[in-house]
């Protein structure tokens, strides 16, 4: 047994405490045969430290396209040549989007924008569809809208928008050869404010953006210090158009290592597979990646690609006897 | 009068000719993305994604849904 493997075992399964930048490295540089022993202490980590209980839900869309900001990653940018283009989604199609997410028996329904941060008809559109969800839909509203004054804050929290989505996605030293258009410092103030709002912090990122192993492991530290109440984790999807669009997926085995590592790193949160895990892992990772430290999933569609149906989802978790987190236990 | 032929012109994931050549990886690539051009036209189209199902729409030759 590696010596950083018994280390975990005493620190984070036996005390809760995470694996800091270093630890979370040499978990990333565990040799393939190790791989399955890391995996199986970061389910014992999360059994311990979460219970057996799987978060779903399901994202959609307000405002896709169009964005001013250059995320490389990003086939939304107005920037780079990708054919998505600009569209809205109006509030009936938003609520039954709801409704659809709810039927699957997800908890949580979050409503992303793609821009820099919401306008007022943006604020409007959330005001408005959020009311309605809340009308007529038994599941909890979160958002994503980008980088939020105090005020926008304010304003998501009277809503009753219960956990803001605001992706650091990837370390700090690395971020701007991921980002020119804003900073890493002023996502960390968005978080910053959501935090001090009382709404739930979710924050992570995209692993295969051209990162060095070592800057996932500080990733993974930087992000362990916001301490976020939920981490999704995406695996690049290379989409045409964008300047990241030729690189290649990550090696199942490399996102498995790191969604170990993550688990290390912050044993108490919930770490979520979201995009890219379907052209990353396929079917057999997925399930190995449940068995390895996450405890919740996106299932369905994602924003401008597809996932697998959320019955491939559910009847997995079904045999893997995860029980799907209720509504009640969220609130 | 014209006649509307349903003929697929164009890849409906890269825009590029359909008839010219086969694209094998944007039809492999399509299992898990909602088409981006009109078949027809190669007009770009307006697609929303949902958590179940997407629609695109062409302003020329409507909408389809998946």
């Amino acid at each position: 047994m590696p010596e950083i493997l018994d280390q975990a075992r005493t620190q984070v399964l036996g005390d809760g405490v995470g694996l800091d930048q270093a630890g979370v490295l040499a978990v990333l540089n565990l040799p393939d045969e190790h791989l399955p022993a890391a995996l199986q202490l970061a389910h014992d980590v999360r059994m311990r430290w979460c219970g057996p209980e799987v978060e779903v839900e399901g994202i959609v869309s307000l405002k896709t396209g169009g964005c001013p900001e250059d995320c490389h990653f990003c086939s939304q940018s107005g920037l780079f040549t990708s054919p998505v283009r600009s569209v809205w989604l109006d509030i009936p199609s938003l609520v039954e989007a709801a409704k659809q997410t709810a039927a699957t028996g997800a908890t949580e329904f979050c409503i992303v924008a793609a821009v820099r941060g919401p306008d007022a008809r943006l604020m409007k559109q959330m005001r408005e569809g959020v009311a309605a969800i809340k009308a007529e839909v038994d599941i909890q509203v979160a958002a994503s809208l980008g980088m939020l004054s105090k005020e926008q804050v304010d304003d998501l929290v009277d809503m009753g928008v219960h956990r803001y989505n605001h992706n650091l996605e990837t370390c700090r030293s690395y971020f701007p050869n991921v980002v020119t258009t804003h900073s890493w410092e002023e996502r960390w103030e968005t978080l910053r404010m959501v935090r001090d709002s009382g709404m739930e912090v979710c924050c992570g990122g995209i692993l295969g953006l051209g990162e060095t192993v070592e800057q996932r492991a500080e990733f993974a530290a930087q992000l362990a210090e916001l301490n976020p109440h939920e981490v999704p984790l995406n695996f690049l999807n290379p989409r045409p158009g964008t300047p990241l669009g030729d690189r290649p997926v990550v090696e199942g085995k490399d996102a498995l290592r790191a969604i170990a590592a993550f688990r290390l790193a912050m044993p108490r949160t919930i770490l979520r597979y979201a995009g890219g895990r379907e052209i990353t892992l396929g079917d057999l990772g997925t399930r190995d990646g449940l068995l390895g430290g996450i405890n919740a999933v996106i299932v369905g569609n994602y924003l401008t690609t597809l996932g697998r149906p959320a019955t491939a989802d559910l009847e997995l978790l079904d045999e893997l006897k995860m029980p799907v987190k209720a509504l009640s236990a969220t609130l | 009068m014209t006649t509307m032929t349903t003929t697929e012109l164009w890849c409906d994931r890269c825009g590029e000719s359909a008839t010219a050549t086969a694209h094998p990886a944007c039809a492999s690539a399509r299992q898990l993305e909602p088409p981006r051009f009109c078949p027809h036209c190669r007009r770009r189209m307006k697609v929303q994604v949902l958590p179940v199902g997407w629609s695109a729409v062409c302003v020329e030759h409507g909408e389809i849904r998946g």
